[in-house]
């Protein structure tokens, strides 16, 4: 019984708790880039939850073959080769977003929550549970890029995935880079806010 | 003319950091202080220069005409810049000691700066030539310094002022970034 509260605690925990959007500030390039709309956010929250979750699979299957002073270029191969699986499917058959996600499919690969949790978690734990954080982790990156690109897509092009609610253009602003740092900037302080006020 | 268009689209129009939000990593981590953000673009502007050189001789030279460039080209562009950061760590440690000291902790951080790698696939989907993509690496690394720089600066300052609580830490220094990243769409249209 203890076994399953422990899973549950070890998935739940990079919803908010340790979320690696807001709490961690990882991998924020594809955050910040690929959030202008609701659909991109989702698309690249999904294709990073696929990669995270597969390496920490494979890593942790291999972290007693793997010599502890090459790890880190053994992890980088791993999820390079997930990510190129992930690239090619996404070009395979689902070719409108591989157009908007353009090179940041390719830069999963740098995503610091991949290695991150390869390193931390992945190498020291057992299979199961290392599939169970990289799923854990990939969705609350999931959510955080989601929620991004519905607060952009709603501030900037008045839509919400893809269905327009306004006549005419929102304020473009927010769907172009400096829109992407001020609401990720808001939503980090809303959060910090309402974090303190509960203590 | 057109190498010094390149160079000025890619520091100015097109900046790395607050128009195409790449190296964001580095970009907050290492920005609170001027002499470490001075380091850090020294060595990323080495960095990718040198990297986008070699990938680009790669890619041209092995990927291509064996046909593996539509799948290893993400693994072979990631161990080639994760090689190259050991190399050049190696060989200025040896050549200058003074610059290796300047330079080194922030030499290792580079491998995971989404900028190389980023700007390495950008030139090849681009397809520019040899000598384009050099100096497409060369300006966006200095315009990556210079968003370095410029925001190390603003932080400096921004210690001095008090902050709403809630808004300490990583969310002044995203929205500052955002107003400097306005600031910046003010050059659309320069080139």
């Amino acid at each position: 019984m203890s076994a399953k509260i422990n899973q549950w605690q070890n998935f739940s925990k990079g919803l908010l708790k340790e979320s690696p959007t807001f709490s961690l500030i990882l991998g924020m390039c594809p955050t910040l880039a690929v959030t202008s709309s609701a659909q991109n956010g989702l698309g690249m929250g999904l294709a990073t939850t696929f990669v995270l979750t597969l390496s920490n699979a494979l890593i942790s299957a291999l972290k007693s073959q793997i010599p502890d002073k090459v790890r880190i270029p053994c992890f980088i191969v791993v999820i390079a080769a997930f990510t190129t699986i992930v690239d090619l499917l996404i070009q395979g058959y689902v070719p409108a977003l591989a157009a908007s996600l353009g090179v940041f499919i390719p830069l999963i690969v740098v995503n610091c929550i991949v290695l991150g949790r390869a390193e931390a978690f992945a190498s020291k734990n057992g299979v199961f549970s290392s599939i169970i954080d990289g799923l854990g982790m990939g969705l609350g990156f999931t959510f955080a890029l989601t929620l991004l690109g519905i607060i952009r897509e709603a501030l900037g092009a008045g839509a919400f995935f893809g269905h327009k609610f306004i006549d005419g253009d929102g304020i473009i602003v927010f769907i172009l880079a400096p829109g992407a740092f001020i609401v990720l900037g808001f939503l980090i302080a809303l959060i910090h806010y309402f974090s303190a006020k509960k203590h | 003319m057109e190498y010094i268009l390149l160079i000025i689209s890619t520091i100015l129009v097109n900046n790395i950091v607050f128009a195409q939000t790449l190296g964001i990593c580095p970009f907050l981590g290492v920005s609170s202080k001027i002499s470490s953000s001075l380091g850090m673009g020294a060595a990323v502007v080495f960095v990718i220069t040198l990297a986008t050189l070699i990938t680009y001789l790669i890619n041209m030279g092995i990927l291509i005409p064996l046909h593996l460039d539509g799948f290893l080209q993400t693994l072979v562009f990631i161990l080639v810049i994760a090689a190259l950061v050991q190399m050049v760590e190696i060989i200025l440690k040896k050549i200058s000691p003074s610059l290796y000291a300047a330079l080194g902790i922030f030499l290792p951080l580079i491998t995971t700066n989404c900028a190389v790698l980023g700007v390495a696939l950008l030139v090849i989907q681009k397809e520019y030539s040899l000598l384009q993509s050099v100096v497409y690496g060369f300006g966006t690394a200095v315009g990556f310094g210079l968003a370095l720089v410029i925001m190390a600066g603003i932080r400096e300052q921004l210690e001095l002022v008090s902050v709403p609580k809630g808004m300490k830490g990583s969310p002044i220094t995203l929205v500052t970034a955002g107003i400097l990243a306005l600031a910046f769409m003010g050059f659309a249209n320069l080139v």
